[in-house]
């Protein structure tokens, strides 16, 4: 498909090897190369990272701000869900 | 859900600081208020990289011009992350550039003035950044979260900028005497203009109480204009430098400096497209983007020259 204007892309910087890539923020680029060159220039200038995920902003689908009570909100009485709800004496120790 | 409803949830959010998110619901003004304030922003960063940009090539050491070259790379990632912020609110990136060519859009006023000599650079970095670091730390904490967030790393990263500029007048100031008032004169010349950064005082400001209530802005501009003053005077005294206000002196009462009076008329005048380079600025957005055209152009001609190979390569 003929594009003039270029798309906007979501930037994800793995700060270190063993840890997930978190988002760093967006940028424009023309296709994933230059999207991916771009955030090393923006979002890496002082040794940020050590890898770079690039996805055009369009394929990210989120939540509704209007959604999030029935999304959420239905865990906040689950709290059998967490260790401290279960009672275990001291004797038995660390679990 | 009413608008009403809506209302009530975006002033329960600001009551409480939680950040208000792009797809949030937002009243139109505030919107409009922050999208105003973040390309202005956005847009002084990248005109900044222009008063510095003409020294590049007279730096005078190699340890210098690093320096100055990462720290105007720098402010083009900052402009970057700003434009970035604003385009969360639904207006796209072509229209806030094109904006500011138009002349639709303001930019910082102290970006309107020259930098004449290499101490230029030095006051640039020392008062101009150091101004604007005092605005900036004040916006971490905006309610806009897109705006925090770019705040936050744009905090991280200019504290350097002070410190090479305030190392350069240093340097100066250590140096003949001809040197030193080299540096005597850059204060005498961004003094003032640097304390207009900060904006008309709040009573004369169009926008500030507004601003304050959405918490958008989270200190008038009387106040960090005279947190500026406070902290930059011990700064000059150790330079050996002299502050050019006969009015300057500390009020033991207040814990802070009494300071003279800042002369409106000119920066009204530099807003207004008077200054000694507003048009220079213009001219030189303008060059930029039309001589970068075929350079994007070319970048889109090659992506879909690929996006196409692909599609073949794929049937």
């Amino acid at each position: 498909m003929e594009r003039k204007d270029w798309p906007l892309w979501e930037v994800f910087v793995r700060s270190k090897a063993g840890l997930s890539h978190k988002h760093a923020g967006s940028l424009h680029a023309p296709d994933e190369e230059m999207a991916i060159s771009n955030a090393r220039d923006v979002y890496t200038r002082r040794s940020e990272g050590v890898s770079i995920w690039v996805v055009e902003s369009k394929h990210i689908h989120s939540t509704l701000e209007t959604d999030s009570e029935s999304m959420f909100d239905p865990n906040e009485d689950k709290i059998y869900r967490h260790p401290t709800f279960y009672d275990i004496p001291d004797e038995v120790g660390h679990m | 859900m009413s608008e009403q409803d809506l209302q009530a949830i975006f002033d329960k959010k600001i009551e409480n600081e939680v950040k208000i998110e792009p797809k949030d619901w937002m009243p139109d003004s505030y919107r409009k208020n922050v999208l105003r304030q973040m390309a202005q922003h956005a847009h002084s960063e990248i005109v900044g990289m222009l008063p510095e940009g003409n020294w590049i090539t007279r730096a005078p050491s190699m340890r210098r011009k690093v320096a100055l070259l990462a720290k105007i790379q720098d402010e083009a990632g900052h402009g970057l992350y700003l434009y970035s912020a604003a385009e969360t609110l639904g207006k796209d990136r072509e229209r806030i550039v094109l904006d500011l060519l138009e002349g639709k859009a303001k930019y910082s006023s102290i970006f309107n003035y020259p930098a004449l000599t290499w101490a230029d650079i030095g006051a640039v970095g020392w008062l101009v950044d150091g101004a604007a670091i005092v605005n900036q730390i004040m916006l971490q904490k905006t309610s806009y979260g897109p705006y925090s967030r770019a705040m936050i790393r744009i905090c991280k990263e200019e504290s350097f900028h002070q410190r090479q500029g305030y190392e350069i007048l240093l340097t100066l100031c250590r140096g003949t005497e001809e040197q030193k008032a080299m540096a005597q004169d850059a204060l005498n010349r961004f003094w003032w203009p640097s304390l207009m950064m900060f904006g008309p005082s709040d009573k004369d400001s169009p926008h500030s109480a507004q601003s304050m209530a959405w918490k958008v802005k989270r200190m008038g501009n009387d106040e960090l204009r005279q947190k500026f003053i406070d902290q930059t005077v011990k700064q000059a005294d150790f330079l050996g430098l002299k502050i050019p206000d006969p009015d300057l002196k500390w009020n033991e009462e207040k814990g802070q400096y009494d300071w003279g009076l800042i002369d409106w008329e000119e920066f009204y005048n530099v807003i207004k497209g008077n200054g000694p380079c507003n048009k220079e600025r213009l001219a030189a957005r303008q060059a930029a983007y039309d001589n970068g055209a075929w350079v994007r152009d070319a970048a889109t001609a090659f992506a879909n020259k690929k996006a196409k190979r692909r599609d073949k390569d794929a049937a």
